[in-house]
């Protein structure tokens, strides 16, 4: 099959060719995607085989006799399933949340502040002349965004590499690093006062900036905001160093101003490298559904957003859920371990293709098939485009929509409704 | 004992493992810490040692690595642990965004005769 697409990271590159067991243009991550490893026999309850309509059955009760359930993951799903999640969040009087509250959700908040200056990879790939890569590591994380859409991607107007002035900003020298023009290193947690210094130059203030900010003397601020102002058509893609340090969504909050102040001079557009393949998904469809992109607690009959009482983790840190469903990600990987040990106390189910850390501690396990590779539907990649991505094999593995589908009745049914 | 700041994030090996988080693979790509390497002879260790780091929010023991290859340059001070199991032992609270900070934590690293613990008993320890 030509065109199909990779499920992985939010690149969601389309151009895969895939013969059913080994496909090609993937990078190595792609590749290990797409590899066969170890699956999920069947469906279990505490252990033990049961169908597929069985475990469901089991799972729709814990949900419906809790009193506010915890919906998490998503991320690594189709828009499809996500809708029948928000759905079930609401009939269950629960919580919905996504994998970008462990990731981009401080982007999300920044961006209800600030709006974002936003635009598409493929204005990346055909107009950029300036790409800066700030804490974030496409190299490691997006391998094929280099070639695709940024450093070296031949697009119509900008036809590769030599016409690019790639910068990295970051703390350490990342393997993103090599492929820079200039590296600025800068010290951690500093990221919101080298955007405010690089913004005090770019609006002809450069009076006001001391000696040294965050580990770059103020020359190399000045070469910097020379650099930037240069650009004919300038993409600022940044990653989790941002979210994930000192100033969180004011750290994006500080960058959506600098582009904006160079938007008055040059044209600019600022893109997060989200992770997975549908995590912006994971966010647009609650919008729709609810109005909000994460942490949305439905336990009063309406949504409710509250990032600092209603995320994954702050919902368990405080115990404030008593059940949860877990699709299509793997929380007890990647939580902070007291918000694990909360999910360890209460009854947890799981829907996933392959078995992880998660499942260790999962009481109700219900194997999916594989996004994209075994099951079809409509993701966003990371700028929101929208893409299909297909069904490249049969198999015996029930779909995250048609799982979702039958436990959403089964909830129904129970609830009277 | 040395005082460090403490950042984690992907990496290739991670994200190829991610499907396969149970096998050793897995385990290899994510139970180590990138150190530089004066602060690795400060505290006595070499490549693939163990190191002990703490932070507030708990402690976990790793093997150290030297980021003094093409791809892993770290200042002194700084260590770098891939994001999984390992890395949220010592990571923590969110200041409020609901997102916890994963990034710049402020921790000690020393050198440990400890064993690394499989992923497994990582988790059975907080069941
Ligand atoms: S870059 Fe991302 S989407 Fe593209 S092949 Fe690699 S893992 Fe898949």
């Amino acid at each position: 099959m030509k065109n199909a697409i990779c499920t992985f990271c939010g690149n969601v590159c389309d151009d895969i060719e895939f013969d059913g067991t080994v496909g090609k243009n993937l990078c190595p991550i792609g590749e290990a995607k797409f590899a066969a490893k170890r699956r999920m026999e069947a469906p279990t309850i505490e252990g033990e085989k049961v169908s597929y309509e069985e475990a469901i059955e089991r799972a729709a009760e814990i949900l419906v006799n809790a009193k506010r359930p915890l919906l998490y993951g998503w991320a690594s799903t189709v828009n499809e399933a996500i809708k029948l999640g928000v759905i079930l969040a609401e009939k269950l009087g629960g919580i919905y949340d996504q994998c970008s509250s462990v990731c981009h959700a401080p982007s999300t908040l920044a961006m209800i502040e600030e709006g974002i200056p936003g635009g598409t990879l493929g204005q990346a790939k055909n107009r950029a002349d300036v790409i800066v890569f700030w804490g974030c590591n496409p190299v490691e994380a997006h391998p094929r965004h280099p070639s695709r859409y940024s450093v070296m991607a031949r697009g119509f107007l900008t036809k590769g590499r030599q016409y690019r002035h790639i910068v990295v900003v970051d703390v350490r020298k990342t393997a993103t690093a090599y492929l820079a023009t200039e590296f600025y290193q800068i010290k951690p947690g500093y990221d919101f006062a080298v955007f405010t210094a690089l913004r005090s130059i770019v609006n002809g203030h450069e009076d006001a900036v001391p000696d040294e900010v965050g580990g770059l003397s103020k020359e190399k601020l000045k070469e910097l905001a020379d650099v930037l102002m240069d650009g004919k058509y300038g993409v600022i893609f940044y990653g989790l160093g941002l979210t994930h340090s000192r100033g969180q969504d004011r750290n994006v909050e500080c960058i959506v101003k600098l582009v904006q102040t160079l938007n008055r001079q040059t044209r600019y557009i600022l893109q997060p490298m989200r992770g997975h393949f549908n995590v912006v998904g994971a966010g647009a469809v609650a919008a729709w559904e609810a109005g909000y992109e994460y942490a949305i607690d439905f336990s009063r009959g309406y949504p409710r957003f509250s990032p600092s009482e209603f995320t994954a983790v702050e919902a368990l840190l405080r115990k404030d859920c008593d059940a949860a469903l877990i699709v299509a990600s793997d929380p007890a990987a990647h939580f902070p371990k007291k918000a694990v040990e909360r999910l360890a106390e209460i009854p947890v189910i799981q829907i996933d293709p392959h078995p992880n850390v998660t499942t260790l501690l999962a009481d109700i396990v219900i194997p999916s098939a594989i996004v994209g590779i075994e099951a079809e539907g409509t993701v966003y990649r990371m700028d929101g485009i929208p893409l299909r991505v297909k069904k490249l094999r049969e198999t015996e593995y029930w779909s995250d929509y048609q799982i979702l589908r039958l436990m959403l009745d089964k909830v129904i049914q129970m609830k009277g409704e | 004992m040395i005082e460090v700041i403490v950042i984690t994030g992907r990496t290739t090996d991670q994200g190829m493992t991610i499907d396969e988080k149970l096998s050793n693979d897995y385990m290899k790509a994510v139970c180590y810490c990138e150190m530089n390497e004066r602060d690795m002879s400060v505290i006595g260790v070499n490549e693939g040692d163990r190191v002990k780091i703490k932070t507030e929010f708990g402690e976990v023991v790793l093997y150290a690595k030297k980021a003094v290859t093409k791809d892993l340059e770290l200042p002194e001070g700084v260590v770098f642990i891939p994001m999984g199991p390992y890395a949220n032992q010592v990571v923590g609270k969110s200041n409020g965004s609901g997102t916890p900070q994963y990034k710049g934590i402020k921790g000690y690293v020393e050198a440990t005769q400890e064993d690394v613990k499989p992923v497994e008993e990582l988790i059975r320890v907080v069941k």
